[in-house]
């Protein structure tokens, strides 16, 4: 059983009097630990396909099945608890609450989880030692670089221990060097065998992932992985659209 | 999220916002200080009126001339005409009685009092010597005016406190005589310090014999009788004598206005109960207004951290735990404006006691607390709105925004 698996997913959305289909029949299997980059031009719905990856969106038809459990019929508390256990987001405007402290943003998981305040800074002080931001805990987001930023973003992602990473576009509002760091950084965790979903613009980043996914018009382009995963799993046939 | 870390949250939430914060604190405030100043404006006119008249005493009925239409009181009860005088004899009467234990006859007027080259106006109360009992009044030395009959013009008088300062000075004034328009009296008691008092202070009255005004004035009518009734139960009943004796004495006509102190209280509790509510209403408008400015705050606030409530939607958490964070952000506001207009109309309030030291202008608790809640209600109630609409965004579209 895959941890991931979809099957033919559509998505689409009303603009003015038409239809814009940004995922259609989408088909598709990751098991846990891979490294998977999802490419394809702007608009190729990318972003929504992470998005229902990540429970924050629901398709028009279709099933996803996360660790064996299909999602898409869970109410919305209970797709947030899930979202809370098993998922972290990185963003590529990194979503710092500017208020809180690069420590406090890092606990916010912890503190819509209910875990108790004690726990809560051991584990905080673990993460910021981790990413090397004992220094900056005391720090607001607008008192932090951009690599700053994005590694307290990347912190709150896994506080949790998720067992699946979400990333679009980590690196887009970062210069290269950084992202660079960010990049190392969000590839030692999937060494640690957190699963790793990237959406990337950047060939050189995607060609670092064990696989990669072209997206098109909402459809799955290529998959480097296609041929093994044809052979254990023909995809459905796609259903003519209304 | 745990209660307390669902109100930490908020807490900060609001102190983000020191602008926007302080400017719904102050409404709230001045919604709450309203409250509490007008309404201890208008409770303490009332304790004050009550206070003045329940010193009359309770078991006393005061005899006006003219009939009052309603039968109840109103500020007509005090300057009715007068279609028929009182007279000595009207007074005499009421001792008749069974349940009438003590009358006090009133004339009064203005004249001038004289002693040696010393001249001053004053007004002049003619009564009996019943009149010291019946209002529960006190000398300071002497004696009050002697037990005589109702028509015995004797040539004696009480003076006032502050009369006899200025008159007499450190001198004794006990035993003298002094001028009071044309008649010579003797002197042959001080009234204590009265201060407050309804009707005349008698700190500056001189008070001689009904008879001796009468004459002074040239007049054989009164202004009022006073009428102590045996008991305050005995009140209803005593009335019902009064009135016969005086209708039979009147051709079947009462044309009389008996007053008491309660159905004046009465009067006077309710107009001023019904004044000092109104202007609480008016305040709770305020409030209204200052909950309506809660909700679109709120709304801002809901718009400006629409990028946040995406991102914690994505951090998991529930609608219920954003409602929640939003709820208590509002009702956090109004507390702190409910505590800061609380305190703002207790100052004010002070500054009224202060400047009119005669009015116990101290805000009724019924009023605080209508004020407090009002304070908080308005602001939950028009928190739940925006807060509904910040737990309903959609997470994608939520975090696309900014
Ligand atoms: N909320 C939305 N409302 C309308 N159209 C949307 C919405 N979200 C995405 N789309 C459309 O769906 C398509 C895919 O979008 P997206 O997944 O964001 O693409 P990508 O991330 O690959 O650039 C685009 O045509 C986009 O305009
Ligand atoms: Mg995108």
């Amino acid at each position: 059983m895959a941890q991931i698996e979809l099957a033919g997913i559509d998505r689409s959305f009303t603009v003015g009097d038409s239809r814009v289909h940004a995922l259609s029949a989408l088909s598709l299997a990751i098991e846990a630990g891979e490294y998977v980059a999802i490419m394809g031009p702007s608009g190729s719905g990318k972003s929504t396909l992470l998005n229902l990856l990540g429970l924050l969106d629901r398709p028009d038809a279709g099933h996803y099945r996360l660790e064996g459990r299909d999602v898409t019929t869970l109410s919305a508390d209970e797709q947030a608890a899930v979202r809370r256990s098993r998922i972290g987001f990185v963003f590529q405007s990194f979503h710092l609450v500017p208020r809180l402290s690069a420590a406090e943003n890092i606990a916010l998981p912890l503190t819509l989880a209910g875990i108790a305040p004690a726990e809560r800074e051991r584990r905080v002080a673990r993460a910021l030692r981790d990413f090397g931001l004992e220094e900056r805990a005391r720090h607001r987001p607008d008192e932090l670089s951009g690599g700053q930023r994005q590694r307290v973003a990347i912190a709150r992602a896994t506080i949790m221990q998720p067992a699946l990473l979400l990333a679009d576009e980590p690196t887009g509002n970062l210069d290269r060097h950084t992202g660079e760091e960010v990049t190392q950084l969000l590839e030692a965790l999937n060494a640690a065998g957190t699963t790793l979903i990237v959406v990337t613009h950047d060939p050189a980043m995607g060609r670092r992932a064990r696989r990669q996914l072209m997206m098109e018009d909402g459809k799955l382009k290529s998959d480097s992985a296609r041929q093994s995963s044809r052979a254990e799993r023909p995809p459905p046939a796609p259903e003519p659209l209304g | 999220m745990s209660p307390a870390d669902t109100l930490r949250f908020a807490g900060r939430a609001a102190f983000a916002y020191p602008l926007r914060t302080a400017l719904m604190v102050l409404a709230m405030a001045i919604g709450v200080a309203a409250v509490v100043v007008l309404t201890a404006l208008g409770d303490g006119a009332r304790r004050y009126v009550i206070g003045e008249f329940a010193s009359l005493g309770a078991n006393l009925v005061i005899v006006l001339p003219g009939r009052n239409e309603t039968g109840g009181v109103n500020a007509g009860s005090f300057i009715t005409n007068t279609p028929r005088d009182l007279t000595l004899a009207d007074a005499s009467a009421l001792l008749r009685a069974p349940l009438v234990s003590r009358i006090a006859p009133l004339s009064v007027g203005n004249s001038e009092i004289a002693v040696g080259g010393r001249l001053r106006e004053t007004m002049v109360l003619g009564t009996t010597a019943d009149y010291l009992a019946v209002r529960h009044l006190a000398l300071a030395e002497g004696r009050f005016l002697p037990q005589e009959s109702l028509g015995h013009a004797s040539a004696v008088a009480v003076i006032g406190g502050t009369l006899k300062r200025e008159l007499f000075g450190n001198e004794a004034a006990v035993g003298r005589m002094i001028r009071v328009g044309d008649t010579r009296l003797r002197v042959v008691g001080v009234m204590a310090a009265s201060g407050q008092g309804l009707g005349f202070n008698t700190d500056e009255l001189v008070i001689v014999p009904v008879a001796t005004a009468q004459a002074m004035f040239n007049t054989n009518t009164l202004f009022r009788i006073m009428v102590e009734v045996r008991g305050r139960d005995a009140l209803a009943a005593a009335q019902r004598q009064m009135e016969d004796i005086l209708r039979s004495r009147r051709e079947g006509e009462l044309d009389v206005t008996l007053i008491t102190q309660d159905a004046v209280l009465g009067t006077f509790d309710r107009i001023l109960g019904a004044l000092t509510l109104a202007v609480a209403g008016i305040a709770a408008i305020s409030l209204a207004v200052a909950g309506i400015l809660v909700m679109n705050v709120m709304l801002v606030a809901v718009t400006q951290r629409t990028g946040e409530i995406g991102l914690l939607k994505a951090l998991g958490a529930t609608g219920g735990d954003i409602r929640r964070a939003f709820l208590v952000e509002a009702a956090l506001l109004s507390l702190a404006g409910a505590l800061a207009g609380y305190g703002l109309g207790q100052l004010g309030a002070w500054g009224i006691r202060l400047a009119y030291p005669v009015l116990p202008a101290w805000p009724p608790d019924w009023a605080v607390a209508a004020g407090l809640g009002t304070a908080l209600l308005t602001g939950l109630l028009f928190g739940v709105l925006p807060a509904r609409r910040a737990a309903r965004l959609d997470p994608v579209q939520a975090l696309a925004k900014r």
